[in-house]
């Protein structure tokens, strides 16, 4: 068996079969990308910042199944994941605090655009994407730390 | 500016600061900054409550996005939300002082900052918000940050403690959303002020009872009422003692006594047979959890105990009803997270100190630590209610309630619980501080000046706290008694307030 290109190790020797890895290969950006879409489009149709924040994280949550943790802990390391979601909830309270501009917690500063756009309602998808990339890097570093502490516990 | 949503703020802010850079700075620089926003808190609690004083309005509502109520998310700030604020951030000012030097002997001090800071969060949301799935949402960000800090230590038997809080914690929070559920599919809004004039103008015969006992369950469980109390005894002393004396002093009056006073005696209303419920679930804690408490020999463990049978005191006066009864209540309330988180961070300094909370352990440690064991002595004579420290007051006035109602029996139960109470800490105050010292705790010193510093103040309070009965003092506890007496025209005092420019 050929080295695996993205990873440098022997195919197989971590997660689960070839199959898989292949499917998943194939598959995983498809589900990004389905996540981000569905943050982007949080204020226009059903979904939001926390759905698609969950699929987003499905989405690596996929690569440590198939390709092992160490390949996913690569990608966004456990303080990395830990960072983001802080900036997540801070981006989310200063969009927030935003609204003191025009005089209130939580105002809806800028323009509102026109409906059923995807640049329109103001500050809403800006809320949003602080939710998806907090929701998002927050349950992978819960699903991480939940397969570091089982495999602290086999050693 | 109005100052409202800075209680919510500033501790949210501080708690992901400190998680986003906590690794860069060093310890100093964290603790001045979880500092210095606990102090920010507790000046704005006075000076909001202050603010209110002097208006013309009952209560002062802000508007969260502008949005005019019922529609959007308001908070509100009245005397009851005053009053809790500034019992929460007191204690939580003193605690996070004393965690300064304390914390040092856990490894990572960031995360129980970011932790601790997200519980006064979601305490502090809980209080000013006047919508009552947003007192949902603090509800659960102030518990969920609470079982992370009972299992913060990260032993066996802490982490058993804290997925068992967990699972009765996440079994009230279900209550009390189904709860929310029925009464927002009633009266179809979530703003308390509203839904209180909807359920008046239109009330229901089968609504208000069924949701009644789904908030009793789900409230009791939060406040550890007695026979929903067996997660307490665990959790509480699990803990380490800076957080035990949060989740003691002030978690269990926020999420579980004021939530279900504000939910009963604003929105849906009180009915007497709901009060008498409330009552004798008050006298039942209040006798079992003390006699229970006798007999243990953990320190920590004792002291959740009583926390167990003093908030049963602060139940039996709020049920009464009558305005000395709520008065007295409220004030009890106020002095048991004063003496309580005293206690418990007594039990922290010992900790500290000798490395036990076993009581057989200690022994005549007055000697090593005076100041400990001088601050201990005045709030176990308050909890124990001796004059003229504040738990006297508030024990008494319960007592002349009772009394004044005719329930000789409940105010006989009050009394004797005291009683029970003076034995059990007597045995404390024995075992821990008196007699000799043992030779191997010859070379331990007194606790580091930041530790005393905060268990002085709260001993200081102890014993100043009877002044709050006084009448230039008195609009303290009055303000809150009074909009609970209000009932249901909050709806009309907040509709009224929101409508003013």
């Amino acid at each position: 068996m050929s080295d695996n290109p993205n990873t440098g190790l022997p195919a197989g020797k971590a997660g689960m079969s070839l199959i898989v890895k292949t499917i998943t290969r194939l598959t995983i950006g498809l589900i990004l990308l389905f996540g981000i879409y569905i943050v982007m489009h949080g204020h226009l149709s059903p979904g939001g910042g926390f759905a698609g924040g969950v699929i987003i994280a499905l989405s690596f949550i996929h690569i440590m199944l198939a390709f092992g943790k160490d390949i996913a802990a690569a990608k966004i390391s456990r303080g990395l994941a830990s960072n983001l979601e802080s900036i997540g909830a801070l981006m989310f309270l200063v969009i927030a605090l935003l609204g003191f501009l025009g005089g209130s917690f939580f105002l809806n500063v800028l323009a509102k655009g026109r409906p059923f756009k995807l640049f329109s309602a103001g500050t809403i998808p800006l809320s949003n994407i602080a939710i998806g990339l907090k929701v998002g890097v927050g349950l992978f570093a819960i699903f991480l730390a939940l397969v570091i502490l089982e495999g602290a516990k086999r050693k | 500016m109005n100052i409202i949503p800075l209680f919510v703020i500033i501790p949210l802010f501080s708690a992901f600061f400190i998680s986003l850079t906590g690794r860069l700075f060093k310890k100093g620089f964290i603790d001045a900054i979880s500092g210095v926003s606990c102090f920010l808190l507790l000046a704005l609690s006075f000076y909001g409550l202050n603010a209110l004083n002097h208006s013309a309005n009952q209560a002062m509502v802000y508007k969260v996005g502008g949005w005019m109520p019922p529609f959007g998310i308001c908070m509100v700030l009245d005397g009851l939300a005053g009053f809790m604020l500034i019992t929460v951030n007191l204690v939580a000012f003193f605690v996070c002082i004393f965690s300064i030097n304390y914390m040092e002997k856990y490894t990572d001090k960031p995360k129980f900052y970011t932790l601790f800071l997200l519980m006064v969060t979601g305490m502090n949301g809980l209080i000013i918000s006047g919508d009552l799935f947003n007192l949902y949402v603090f509800l659960e960000v102030a518990s969920i940050a609470s079982y992370a800090l009972v299992a913060f230590g990260t032993e066996a038997e802490e982490l058993e403690a804290s997925f068992k809080y967990a699972i009765m914690g996440s079994v009230a929070s279900g209550f009390i959303f189904i709860g929310i559920a029925f009464l927002y599919g009633f009266t179809s809004t979530l703003n308390m002020a509203d839904m209180s004039r909807i359920l008046g103008a239109s009330p229901s015969s089968w609504l208000v009872p069924f949701v009644s006992v789904l908030f009793l369950m789900g409230f009791g469980l939060k406040a550890a009422l007695v026979p929903f109390h067996a997660w307490l005894p665990d959790a509480h002393p699990s803990a380490p003692a800076s957080i035990s004396a949060m989740l003691s002093g002030v978690l269990i009056k926020a999420l579980g006594v004021y939530a279900m006073v504000r939910i009963f005696f604003n929105i849906i209303g009180i009915s007497a047979g709901y009060l008498s419920a409330l009552m004798f679930l008050g006298a039942l804690s209040m006798i079992v959890a003390v006699i229970l408490a006798l007999s243990q020999w953990d320190l920590k463990r004792l002291l959740a105990y009583h926390s167990i049978s003093q908030v049963g005191y602060v139940f039996l006066g709020i049920g009464l009803g009558t305005p000395l009864g709520i008065l007295g209540g409220l004030f009890h309330l106020f002095n048991h997270s004063v003496f309580k988180s005293l206690l418990f961070l007594n039990s922290g300094a010992i900790d500290y100190s000798t490395g036990t909370r076993d009581l057989r352990e200690m022994s005549g440690l007055k000697e090593k630590m005076p100041v400990t064991a001088g601050t201990s002595l005045i709030a176990s004579m308050s909890i124990a209610g001796i004059p003229p420290f504040n738990g006297f007051f508030s024990k008494l006035i319960i007592i002349f309630a009772c009394i004044q109602k005719g329930f000789y029996g409940y105010a006989l139960a009050a009394a004797l619980g005291s009683i029970l109470t003076l034995a059990s800490f007597m045995k404390v105050q024995k075992y821990a501080f008196l007699d000799e010292l043992k030779e191997k705790y010859r070379n331990i010193k007194e606790v580091p000046p930041a530790m005393k510093f905060s268990m002085v103040c709260l001993a200081a309070i102890c014993v100043l706290g009877g002044i709050l009965l006084l009448p230039s003092f008195k609009f303290f506890l009055s303000g809150a008694a009074g909009v609970l007496l209000e009932g249901k025209e909050y709806a009309g005092i907040v509709l009224g307030a929101a409508a003013k420019p």
